[in-house]
């Protein structure tokens, strides 16, 4: 009896099981938390589409996070040469 | 052998400004301050020019000194508006779950229909950014963090003040909201 409604709890609860979704990416789980898991995904097909979107999001993100790395972001000329003109001010000071 | 770097302030603007601004963009979005960024960066390195050990090379040693300033923003951003917007955004959240932790079915995940091509697509993406922006400051932080840097979370929790137990919420909290957020704005 105690077995059965553990398991149903664990087959019940797609919030923990999202929960061991986002943090499996980051850290292994522990030995429980893998079974939990594995139970849970066997039996719910909403939370298996949830962990292939997460992962979907994740590697967007990523690519998001490179494209505004290799972006034209240039500081303007004036700009520059305040800040070096600045710079030459300070060391001056010295 | 070691070798050891030297610094010279006169080219610092020609040899890193741009990439110091690039990087700050990157991980604040919001390009007047990220301007600003790099001139405390710069007017900070300068005071600290005496004491240059030469250990690593002179822009990692500025990208060093931006990177605390970053932190120092992602740490004024998330206590300023922390109350309002984290309510808000929890609010939200306790929705997708019943109690016993069942999705809410006004809010489980649906197919979106770009699971096979959502690289390419540019909509897509530009929905995705949006969401982003729409995160309260603290979870957008801890999620900047993770991603870009790949920071260890041990780091993240000390320097943004989180708990161990909270971070993994806010990554849950972030994820489902994001998620969300795209499947509310995409079908």
């Amino acid at each position: 009896m105690e077995k059965r409604s553990m398991l149903k709890k664990i087959q019940y609860n797609c919030k923990q099981a999202t929960f061991l979704l986002e943090k499996k990416v980051y850290k292994p789980l522990s030995f429980r938390e893998r079974i939990e898991l594995r139970i849970h995904l066997a039996g719910c097909s909403v939370c298996r589409l949830y962990g292939k979107q997460s992962a979907m999001i994740n590697d967007m993100v990523q690519q998001l996070f490179k494209e505004s790395e290799k972006g034209n972001y240039k500081l303007d000329d004036t700009f520059k040469k305040e800040l070096e003109l600045r710079i030459e001010e300070e060391l001056n000071k010295k | 052998m070691l070798t050891t770097y030297a610094v010279s302030p006169h080219t610092w603007v020609k040899a890193h400004a741009d990439y110091l601004y690039a990087f700050a963009i990157k991980r604040i979005a919001d390009e007047e301050l990220a301007r600003d960024l790099v001139q405390d960066t710069f007017l900070a390195a300068l005071q600290k020019v005496d004491v240059f050990e030469g250990k690593s090379s002179e822009r990692t040693w500025l990208t060093a000194i931006l990177k605390n300033k970053i932190i120092d923003v992602y740490r004024k951003r998330s206590s300023v508006i922390v109350s309002s917007d984290i309510t808000d955004a929890e609010r939200q959240q306790q929705d997708f779950f019943h109690e016993d932790g069942h999705w809410n079915p006004k809010y489980k995940p649906l197919e979106m229909g770009v699971e096979e091509q959502y690289l390419e697509n540019k909509e897509f993406n530009q929905v995705l950014k949006k969401c982003m922006e729409k995160l309260p400051a603290l979870w957008l932080s801890v999620f900047t963090m993770k991603h870009i840097d790949d920071e260890a979370s041990e780091k993240i929790c000390a320097e943004l003040k989180v708990s161990a137990s909270n971070f993994w919420v806010i990554i849950h909290r972030t994820k489902l909201n994001l998620r969300a957020c795209l499947q509310k704005n995409w079908i």
